[in-house]
């Protein structure tokens, strides 16, 4: 899962978000306010520094900490030079580092000519190899095989771009690797994003002398949200919404064209959750954001249930019933509320019916992981509606690996928009839901706009 | 879906706990005079409340002249509508209007009683029988009668109104309904009110207690009506709370407008009800994460059933170790890019990547933040989108608990970025229980009065939270109260307020100021012994005097403890609220008037010298007499049995007099000294007509006011000369200014002629306290202020013009006058004790 974004690294040093001026003595709500984005300024930064997928950001970087890049040697400095002029050196890679989960795109060339096949080094022969013939990496690295897309163009080169991703914590035995295939050699360029990217920096750099280009997370999401709907998903519809959602017999899952995406409300669930309304490709801003995210469902669940997966964790929702766990309204009124309109089923209080010693022992784990499944997403569905209506939007896009194989939360988050804001709002969703910052940092390494 | 929240749940158990006994004194107290019921229960609480009447002696004075009626006394009127409300109709403690008492004879005539005048005492209101225009003329300057009394004193029974509300704890509710049986005698009731998610549960054990029927009432309808309810008439009943902050609570001034305002109740669930006027509100969204899931997720995390102890748990916790940070995920780089690395980036969010145990203490704590963060986002949103700036909290989850009132206000800071301001309320656990009873009370329309709450019958706010006074935690202490009594008539601002809604009558904040707040409960401790004294030797006659008296020492003395270790306990604490508790305490236990005999002393002798007074005033020139008039009003002001260094002086020395008071006053320049400008003023044209707010009985009001008064009237001015209500103090209430006219209308002409005319008003204040709320006055006095075109207000003495409102800006001319009779006050303004001040103001353009 990707973490739940809460600062703008990057704007920071333009000093347009200072929003997190939370004291130091008290720990903090889930995330800083909406941080208005200066489209003017950011088109401005990136025509002064036009080449590398990074430009603005890392001159931003590199401007206001001139410390941070302290290791980086003047031939890196010539590599960035060079992407200036021609397009970058495989192998490429876009990585988002969360908080719980890393991601990582790999594009494979599959038009390499057999000259180049021979003047290809061994190391990034066997990165290849490696990444795509395998499904998974370690105990814990996962190729999601069934998002491959294929045949795509990128830069001029046709490939097949890979989804891969593996638990933050394991980011060590990463670097590891990396340094054990020597990635330095190939002085590629690896384009980074999430909040990892930071902390990992100085460990990329001392242990894999490899430099990473960190980038700005919400610029990748947007740019990676952008681009994957752009070329669809192996001929297929990259979003797609419910219809009938509430009902198990007649939901159907149908593809939704996303031709006019301005202006849209973005909802990203990965660990906590961030909310950005985007008026345009360059003009969004993050609205608010939640700690109450896929890390949340996740952690309590294994706190709940002694689950150890987020696997293991939906497999459970699926069989429990909430409504043993939840109070519903009809629990206190008897019915529905009139008075206030309120239909028996809502729940009133979730984890209400936990507050009796007799209903705790007679709960099951299962139904344990199922309130803490309905309890999350209700309540992101519910700040994302209140967002919406503040914003003025009607198409809400959720994205995040909290969503992965989680059709359990999708139907809930499309009932839920639907049912409470009287069928104004339309819950949309995307099929590589978690990979977007990584797609975006991809983008970036190949500065394509 | 507020106060839902558990019922049926195994917090506190429900098994019913039959053997506790009750301390009748303290809780239930009237309850054979109990008129009508309401019941508010909640998951663990119940409240209840009943209206009673309650029987109080009060000291009422009236001329000797028996055949006579005070021509200037209006008609006793008809009975207005209020007194039909809430039967039998009562009367206010605190407000001891005076009453034509003539040939009354007790309490066989209270009811009479209540039919009150109203508007003002002139001779445009004709009285009753006009054949009376006689000015009664009892006692001619007759220096032999030395020691007569200028009017009698009776002491009689007066039926006042009063609502009560107590809280317990469910266990006791079989326990508290069998007493409630019990002791009550007479009611004509047959049906209760009630509230709340556990009435339906324990209906039919009311019913069959009681053999009262249960009436369901809807809770979110009970809760807004409560809220309006003490938003309207409790003053200080809102305040912002900030940790750490000095004060911790920070008390609101009563906004003349209460709507529209956001009203959040975080029962297990929470409601976000919008409120735009007194009838009309609409639940404008909610949230399932709440209280119920604090209690719920905390109680399977943690194996702590109990919601106190799960706070407690919170309290003591690092949510740190269970939430993932920002500084987690992004490192150290956080402080370079500066971010906050403390943010949580995830609730529970290291709980799923880690093996580790975690302790109930960092889980408890972890999740009251995940679910105040929540809250108060929500609130934030729903706040934005209907452009309210102002939210109430209530609910269980907040109800008295330090530490989800930090959480939630630092979560609405964070969100709205202070744009938002979250606000809590003195008596949260109470709106339920008065909004049933207000329901249940509607054919009486309880609104159209103004309440006050009796400082002496409540406990005050966290009376028995065990966060704050672990070690107090008596039997009793289970059960908190609050008392509010009906005042007879609405109060309202004074219309020549400057701005109504930042106007803050207490000129020094106790609450705020640790100092201060030191000095004068130490003032008001060492000042019990003489109050105890007085007010036993002010019942000579009485048999449990001195034990009545001990009581009240007592209960006084606990209240000034609790002060001093809560000085927030009934709102921003005040030289004003110190007195005014006294007031209310000495009522309590029946001691309306101690110093009714001292001020009957006083006035007779103040009466026999007030000619001379006026034959010297007259002789002198324009000039001079008008600095005479001035410094009669201060010497005056001296006579204040209020303030301990002037008692001392007298009870020594009785002889003490106005112009040994005059000696005493500091030589101008005064310590604040506008009287050239006055003087400037009065050079031009007569004001319309001056307000003029008197303090002290005696020497004060009818050597210093009079004169002043008179000189006023004969420069054209209108006067309105307005008095308390109730007895404090030594004071002039309302009823002893009209005898005191009366007297000095036969004596002189200039007084006589303007009453007759209705050029001197007599006005009651609507108040019983030694100070005075201008944002609290009497509904009559506001409508003649309005009438006649106030445009100079003069207000005298200590408690009114320096206590209070010494900074109170008025949209017309203002005269603040007062002597310093306390040396640690004096020194505070840079003076010495006797030091004046003369305030003269002028609004700006």
């Amino acid at each position: 899962m990707g973490a739940g974004r809460l600062g703008a690294p990057m704007e920071r040093h333009w000093g347009v978000a200072a929003t997190s001026a939370s004291s130091v003595r008290e720990p903090a709500p889930g995330g800083p306010d909406g941080r208005r984005r200066e489209p003017l300024r950011r088109r401005a930064n990136s025509a002064s520094a036009p080449a590398v997928g990074a430009s603005a950001s890392a001159e931003g970087v590199r401007r206001d900490r001139p410390g941070s890049y302290s290791g980086a040697t003047s031939a890196s400095r010539q590599r960035v030079e060079s992407l200036r002029k021609k397009r970058p050196l495989f192998p490429w890679f876009g990585l988002d580092i969360g908080g719980t989960l890393v991601k990582l795109v790999y594009f494979e060339p599959k038009d390499i000519t057999a000259e180049e096949e021979e003047e290809e080094v061994e190391s990034l022969k066997s990165i290849r190899k490696y990444l795509t013939s395998n499904v998974a990496y370690g105990s814990t690295g996962i190729r999601d095989v069934h998002l491959e897309l294929k045949d795509l163009t990128l830069c001029g080169r046709k490939g097949n771009l890979h989804f891969i991703r593996f638990p933050t914590h394991d980011m060590p035995a990463f670097i590891q690797m990396g340094r054990d295939k020597n990635f330095s050699s190939l002085h590629t360029v690896f384009c980074a994003t999430g909040g990892g990217a930071y902390k990992f920096e100085q460990d990329f750099l001392t242990i894999g002398d490899l430099q990473l280009c960190k980038l700005d997370e919400l610029d990748c999401l947007i740019k990676g949200i952008l681009y994957i709907d752009s070329v669809g998903f192996n001929g297929r519809s990259q979003c797609y919404y419910f219809e009938n959602p509430a009902d198990s017999e007649k939901c159907q899952k149908l593809p939704f064209d996303l031709r006019n995406p301005y202006p849209l409300l973005l909802v990203n669930i990965g660990s906590g959750v961030s909310i950005l309304a985007v008026y345009s490709k360059d003009n969004y801003k993050r609205v608010t954001g939640t700690s109450l995210g896929g890390g949340t469902f996740f952690g309590l669940c294994c706190l709940l249930t002694g689950c150890t997966t987020f696997e293991e964790a939906l497999e459970m929702a699926s069989r429990g019933d909430s409504t043993k766990v939840d109070k519903l309204v009809r629990d206190i009124y008897g019915g529905d509320y009139e008075r206030f309109g309120l239909p028996g089923w809502a729940v009133a209080s979730s984890f209400g019916n936990m507050m009796s010693k007799e209903k705790r022992e007679a709960v099951s784990k299962e139904d344990l992981a199922r309130a803490t499944l309905i309890t999350i997403t209700n309540n992101i569905g519910s700040i994302a509606r209140m967002c919406a209506l503040n914003e003025n939007i009607n198409q809400v896009v959720f994205v995040g690996n909290f969503l992965r194989i989680n059709t359990i939360a999708m139907r809930l988050l499309a009932y839920a928009l639907d049912y409470w804001s009287k069928g104004q709002l339309k819950a949309l969703f995307s099929e590589h839901e978690g990979y977007f910052g990584a797609v975006g940092a991809l983008l970036e390494l190949l500065k394509i706009p | 879906m507020a106060e839902c929240g558990g019922s049926g749940s195994g917090s506190s158990g429900d098994s019913l706990d039959k053997s506790i006994t009750l301390p009748p004194d303290e809780i239930f107290r009237n309850l054979e005079n109990a008129k009508r019921f309401a019941i508010d229960i909640g998951g663990s609480l119940t409240k209840l409340a009943y209206y009673s009447t309650v029987q109080h002696k009060v000291a009422r004075v009236r001329s000797f002249d028996h055949s006579d009626k005070f021509p200037f006394r209006p008609s006793p009127g008809k009975s207005t509508p209020a007194s039909r409300l809430l039967v039998p109709p009562p009367r206010v403690s605190h407000l001891r209007r005076h009453q034509d008492s003539h040939g009354l004879q007790g309490r066989q005539k209270s009811s009479a009683l209540l039919r009150v005048p109203r508007g003002c005492v002139s001779a445009s209101s004709p009285p009753r029988g006009s054949a009376h225009t006689r000015v009664p003329h009892p006692h001619p300057q007759d220096t032999e009668q030395d020691h007569e009394p200028p009017y009698e004193i009776s002491v009689q029974e007066e039926v006042t109104a009063r609502l009560h509300f107590v809280k317990f704890e469910n266990t006791y509710i079989e326990a508290c309904l069998d007493f409630i049986k019990d002791h009550l005698v007479n009611t004509e009731t047959k049906v209760i009110q009630a509230t709340g998610g556990g009435a339906y549960k324990f209906k039919d054990l009311i019913e069959e207690k009681l053999q009262l029927k249960v009436d369901k009432e809807d809770v979110m309808t009970c809760l807004i009506k409560g809220c309006n309810f003490v938003l309207k008439n409790i003053p200080h009943e809102a305040f912002v709370y900030q940790k750490g902050s000095n004060p911790e609570f920070r008390f609101q001034t009563n906004h003349p407008s209460v709507f529209p305002y956001l009203l959040v109740s975080i029962g297990s669930g929470v409601s976000i009800v919008k409120v735009e006027t007194e009838d009309r509100f609409e639940w404008i969204g909610g949230s399932s994460i709440g209280g119920g899931t604090f209690w719920g997720l905390g109680a399977l995390l943690t194996k702590t059933k109990k919601f106190d102890e799960l706070l407690h748990l919170a309290s003591r916790g690092q949510h740190t170790n269970v939430d993932m940070l920002v500084q987690d995920i992004y490192g150290g780089a956080h402080q370079t890019l500066g971010l906050s690395g403390n943010l949580i980036a995830s609730s529970f969010g290291k709980s799923a990547t880690a093996d580790t145990e975690f302790s109930k203490e960092d889980m408890a704590k972890s999740l009251l933040h995940m679910i105040s963060n929540d809250i108060g986002q929500l609130a934030c949103l729903y706040a934005r989108l209907h452009c309210l700036d102002r939210v109430y909290f209530g609910g269980f989850f907040i109800r008295g608990h330090p530490v989800t009132m930090r959480t939630i206000t630092y979560s609405i800071n964070f969100f709205s970025k202070g744009e938002v301001q979250a606000l809590f309320l003195r008596h949260e656990g109470y709106l339920g229980a008065i909004g049933a009873f207000l329901k249940g009370a509607e054919q009486d329309n309880p609104n159209q009065y103004s309440w006050e709450e009796n400082y002496a019958g409540s406990s005050g706010l966290m009376s028995s939270s065990p966060e704050l006074c672990p070690t107090q935690r008596p039997r009793s202490g289970t059960f908190d109260l609050l008392e509010m009594d009906r005042l007879e008539r609405p109060l309202v601002n004074l219309p020549l307020l400057l701005d109504p809604s930042s106007y803050v009558p207490d000129t020094v904040d106790l609450t705020d100021d640790a100092l201060a707040r030191k000095y004068w409960l130490t003032c008001f401790e060492e000042a019990l012994d003489g109050v105890v004294k007085r007010a036993v030797a002010s019942q000579p006659g009485s048999v449990d005097a001195a034990e009545r008296a001990e009581k009240f020492r007592q209960k006084y003395w606990n209240k000034l403890q609790t002060l001093r270790h809560q000085p927030f306990a009934y709102g921003t604490l005040t030289v004003r609220s110190l007195l005014d508790t006294r007031e209310h305490c000495l009522n309590e236990f029946n001691f309306p008037d101690p110093y009714s005999k001292v001020k009957q002393k006083d006035n007779g002798v103040a009466l026999k010298c007030f000619q001379r007074v006026i034959h010297s005033l007259d002789a002198l020139g324009w000039e001079e007499r008008q600095l005479a008039l001035v410094k009669g009003l201060l010497a005056g002001n001296v006579f204040d049995w209020g303030a301990k260094a002037v008692s001392d002086v007298l009870e020594s020395d009785p002889q003490f007099g106005f112009e040994e008071a005059k000696r005493k006053l500091q030589e101008r320049p005064w310590l604040v000294d506008s009287y050239s400008k006055w003087l400037q003023r009065l050079k031009g044209p007569p004001h319309k007509c001056a307000l003029i707010f008197a303090d002290n009985s005696g020497v004060d009001v009818i050597l210093g006011v009079f004169p002043f008064v008179r000189e006023l009237l004969s420069r054209g001015t209108e006067v309105i000369l307005a008095c308390n209500s109730g007895p404090a103090l030594n004071d002039v209430t309302y009823s002893e200014s009209l005898i005191v006219a009366e007297r000095i209308a036969a004596m002189d002409p200039v007084i006589r002629s303007a009453l007759r005319e209705g050029r001197l008003l007599l006005m009651q204040t609507g108040s019983s306290s030694p100070c005075l709320d201008l944002s609290r006055l009497d509904k009559g006095l506001a409508v003649l202020v309005r009438e006649r075109g106030a445009d100079l207000v003069v207000i005298e003495g200590m408690g009114r013009a320096v206590h209070t409102n010494y900074h109170a800006a008025l949209r017309c001319e203002s005269l603040k006058l007062a002597v310093i009779k306390n040396s640690w006050l004096a020194e505070r303004l840079g003076g010495r004790l006797f030091s004046v001040i003369f305030k003269y103001e002028v609004p700006a353009e």
